[in-house]
């Protein structure tokens, strides 16, 4: 883990000119010296702790490694803490510090807690590939949120309704996959549900000027009735409209038997695949192209881009449908990429933290991803301290995503700016 | 941005001398803003309606063979239709079947009990929309109102009313502090108050499923994480005897409707927060500070919806769980939004939604309808009160003509 700070290091180069600001430095040094003082000196001396990295079936087996608690927690902390200095560092130099900092910066601190974590338990160990893993699966639903807040909101529609579109989607896939028997044809349906809760939010919007976020609101409210009404009814007299389906891991012919990351990212169902490709082609086609450019501008000074012959309107609601669409796929996954049945209410506020996600990515697509693996690892992390039994409550570990985000919009630690013509109807 | 915008659309009519008087009026009903109110309930129960069909056995089965024996098809209509709306009124106004006047006008006082949570919290998010704020974290506050209401219910033991009064207090504090956060944020950095109140939502109810958790908030001899009841002192009276629900809180929350009257239309500070909402530009030019007034309003915002957790954990359910607020924070943005942020608007929004729920058990048991066509009737309305012009269109009644201008 610790080798990926050398690497790392030379990427800063690019260096635009920044406030000087010392948030972010305090915020990082308060964390990590509270990470030295908690995990570090906090661990019996004699304890170790022992890390899974490969599983049996994996092509190459690597063999588990143990590390003397204490001395791994405190170096990693001091890790953390002299990214903290070179954050200061930079700061005084009015300087940004890349993309990097903050990844590896969060796994210094995220080892120090699996360390301190797993100290001194012989019977059990850290599952570092099954928690990647999981990871990026409880990820999906999120990128997939984001990704359709981050394009809603880059024409200017503020996304509320991410958690009905997911739930839109994943109860038609549900209920089309089981007609059909077939959990890609539900596949395909998930979209068309998702885009039409985002035909709905564009009408209102664009067309009776509502409040965007009074819309959002409401929809949610709306999916949330209906999809539960339908499950109670008509899926429970006829057992066969919601079964649970399947879809079967595809790994990829040798990058799946790359070690560690293979079998995480390169042994997943479609879905997963589609993800990669969505975030790819959005991250491009918003920033490097035409129509992306077009967006943007729609975004942020729709009168201008009207005065060049963009249509506003038409932007918005296309890329409102679009967003819907694509928060509909990810609906999918908690059916029948997952391998269940329907079940009331079952995005259970995923759609909120997608959207944390989104702000927390600075509506790029990049970022959403990067914020929602951040989401998903809290997630995973929970589940595998709950299974050792940890001593930090569940609890908390299941506030950070919600927390983080507040940091983040109250400028806390970093700053996310919106597009400046969000939520506000374009009229002529 | 704001619900404001949506409120101002009953202006008097200067010319039309020609028409006559009776003309006139129909005219002026006919496009008032209570008249889009109207279509867009019946809009929703149409298509409410129209969902229980789909939904119904009986008529699916016979719709199989509708072109041999249309009639039966259309009987299992009526018939799914017939037990659903008598089923609502049955458990929202008047058991007619009951034998007893108690038992007749219990389901009205039930409409009542259950819509006392919603006056409050639907009243404190109607003080924010009209200052401009928009306050998604109502569930948030009701539930950190509660847990504190709770608290100094089960845990402390105080003479009979001023425990009572103490509780309702831990209520108001809770909440006010749940609001006051993103007041804060938003007055001192920018922080967009819809992501920090949602935000907070969750955080809320990690926060009282931690809480339940320990000891001091576990009921012995439980299994459940749900806190023990709380003192009989310390709970709202019954105010029409033992057999009805309706408590003190119902008449407290009537209070807090004329006191929200009271300070939005006739105090200096429910005018600079009105003023602060209707242009913030302008309030700033006038000398009014922005900042506080965006944090008094999220904690009086935030201290009513916490008293809408006192409805639950002092005179209903009478102690704490992670589900006590339900889903009362969304239900209560739908409540302000169809009653127009105004208190009386407030109060009959409360008492029409309230009887939706409270006709959830009835349409349970007698019409075999899971409550949640409750929900979707409830998101129906104030979808089509969102968007009057859609309302008009529908029922072809005419546009005001000032709206044709700006429409909602």
């Amino acid at each position: 883990m610790t080798a990926t700070v050398a690497d790392a290091a030379p990427a800063a180069s690019t260096a635009p000119v920044a406030a000087k600001t010392w948030r972010s430095t305090i915020a990082l040094a308060v964390i990590a010296v509270l990470s030295l003082v908690i995990f570090g000196l906090g661990t019996g001396s004699g304890s170790t702790t022992t890390f899974v990295v490969a599983r049996g079936t994996d092509f190459v087996h690597l063999p588990d490694f143990t590390v003397p608690s204490r001395v791994a927690a405190i170096v990693l902390s001091l890790v953390g803490l002299a990214l903290a200095g070179w954050t200061g560092y930079r700061a005084n130099q009015r300087r940004k510090v890349g993309l990097w900092l903050p990844i590896v910066y969060g796994m210094a601190i995220m080892g120090a807690l699996l360390t301190w974590a797993g100290a001194g338990r012989d019977a059990t160990s850290i599952q570092l590939t099954g928690l990647l893993t999981s990871s990026l699966f409880l990820a999906v639903p999120l990128v997939f949120g984001a990704l359709a807040g981050t394009l809603c909101e880059r024409s200017g529609i503020v996304n509320i309704a991410i958690e009905g579109q997911l739930l839109a989607g994943a109860f038609l896939a549900a209920l089309v996959g089981s007609i059909a028997g077939n959990a890609y044809v539900g596949l395909i349906a998930a979209p068309i549900a998702g885009a039409l809760v985002g035909l709905v939010l564009a009408i209102f919007a664009t067309k009776y000027w509502v409040n965007q976020i009074v819309v959002g609101v409401v929809l949610n409210m709306l999916i949330v009735g209906l999809t539960s009404f339908f499950f109670s009814t008509v899926m429970t007299e006829n057992g066969d409209l919601n079964q649970p389906l399947g879809m079967a891991k595809l790994p990829i012919p040798l990058l799946s038997k790359i070690p560690v990351l293979g079998p995480v990212l390169f042994n997943q169902n479609l879905l997963v695949y589609l993800l990669y490709v969505a975030v790819a082609v959005m991250q491009v086609m918003l920033f490097r192209s035409r129509w992306g450019l077009r967006v943007r501008a729609v975004g942020e000074h729709p009168k201008a881009a009207d005065t060049v012959g963009i249509n506003v309107n038409r932007t918005r609601v296309r890329n409102t449908v679009l967003g819907g669409a694509i928060a509909g796929l990810g609906g999918a996954f908690f059916t029948v990429a997952s391998g269940l049945a329907f079940g009331k209410e079952m995005t259970a506020g995923k759609g909120y933290i997608a959207l944390a996600a989104m702000i927390l990515g600075r509506w790029s697509p990049r970022g959403a991803l990067a914020a929602a693996l951040l989401f998903g690892f809290a997630d995973a992390l929970r589940a595998q301290l709950g299974a050792i039994g940890s001593p930090i409550p569940s609890q908390f570990l299941a506030m950070t995503p919600y927390l983080a985000t507040i940091f983040a919009v109250a400028g806390l630690v970093g700053h996310s700016r919106p597009p400046a013509a969000e939520g506000v109807p374009y009229k002529k | 941005m704001s619900a404001e915008g949506q409120t101002t659309e009953a202006t008097p009519d200067e010319e039309a001398p020609r028409e006559s008087r009776s003309r006139q009026v129909l005219r002026e009903i006919a496009e008032s803003s209570s008249m889009v109110v109207l279509m867009a309930i019946v809009a929703s129960m149409v298509i409410g309606g129209v969902l229980i069909i789909f939904a119904d056995q009986a008529v699916r089965e016979s719709a199989a063979y509708f072109f041999s024996r249309p009639g039966d098809t259309f009987s299992a209509i009526g018939d799914a239709l017939g037990s659903a709306y008598s089923a609502m009124f049955n458990g929202a106004v008047l058991n007619t079947q009951a034998e007893s006047f108690a038992a007749m006008i219990k389901p009205l006082t039930q409409t009542l009990t259950m819509a006392t949570p919603l006056i409050f919290a639907g009243l404190g998010l109607g003080i924010g929309f009209r200052a401009g704020l928009f306050n998604i974290g109502a569930q948030g506050q009701v539930l950190i109102g509660a847990t504190v209401g709770a608290y100094v219910g089960f845990a402390w033991s105080l003479p009979a009313g001023l425990h009572l009064l103490l509780a309702v207090i831990g209520c108001a504090l809770g909440g006010a502090l749940w609001g006051f956060i993103p007041g804060v944020l938003k007055a001192r950095t920018g922080a967009h108050e819809v992501i920090v109140t949602i935000m907070l939502n969750y955080i809320g109810l990690y926060l009282v499923a931690w809480l339940l958790s320990l000891d001091a908030f576990q009921r012995e001899g439980s299994d459940n994480p749900i806190s023990p009841m709380v003192a009989d002192t310390a709970q709202y009276p019954k105010i029409l005897g033992a057999q009805f629900n309706l408590h003190l809180g119902f008449l407290l929350a009537l209070a807090c409707a004329w006191g929200a009257w009271w300070l939005m239309e006739r105090s200096t500070l429910g005018f600079r927060l009105r003023a602060v909402g209707a242009n913030p530009s302008a309030a700033r030019t006038a000398g009014m500070s922005i900042a506080s007034a965006t944090i008094i309003t999220m904690v009086i915002a935030g201290g009513l919806a916490g008293l809408a957790g006192s409805a639950p954990v002092l005179g209903t359910q009478k102690f704490l769980s992670a589900s006590t607020a339900g889903s009362l924070g969304f239900d209560a943005i739908t409540v302000a939004l169809l009653g127009r942020s105004r208190p009386l608007g407030i109060v009959l929004a409360a008492i029409l939604f309230g009887g939706l729920q409270a006709s959830g058990p009835t349409l349970q048991v007698n019409a075999n309808l899971p409550v949640d066509i409750v929900v979707v009737i409830q998101a129906l309305i104030v979808l089509f009160i969102a968007a009057p012009p859609l309302v008009r269109a529908m029922f072809r009644l005419p546009a005001p003509a000032h709206e044709k201008e700006v429409a909602a």
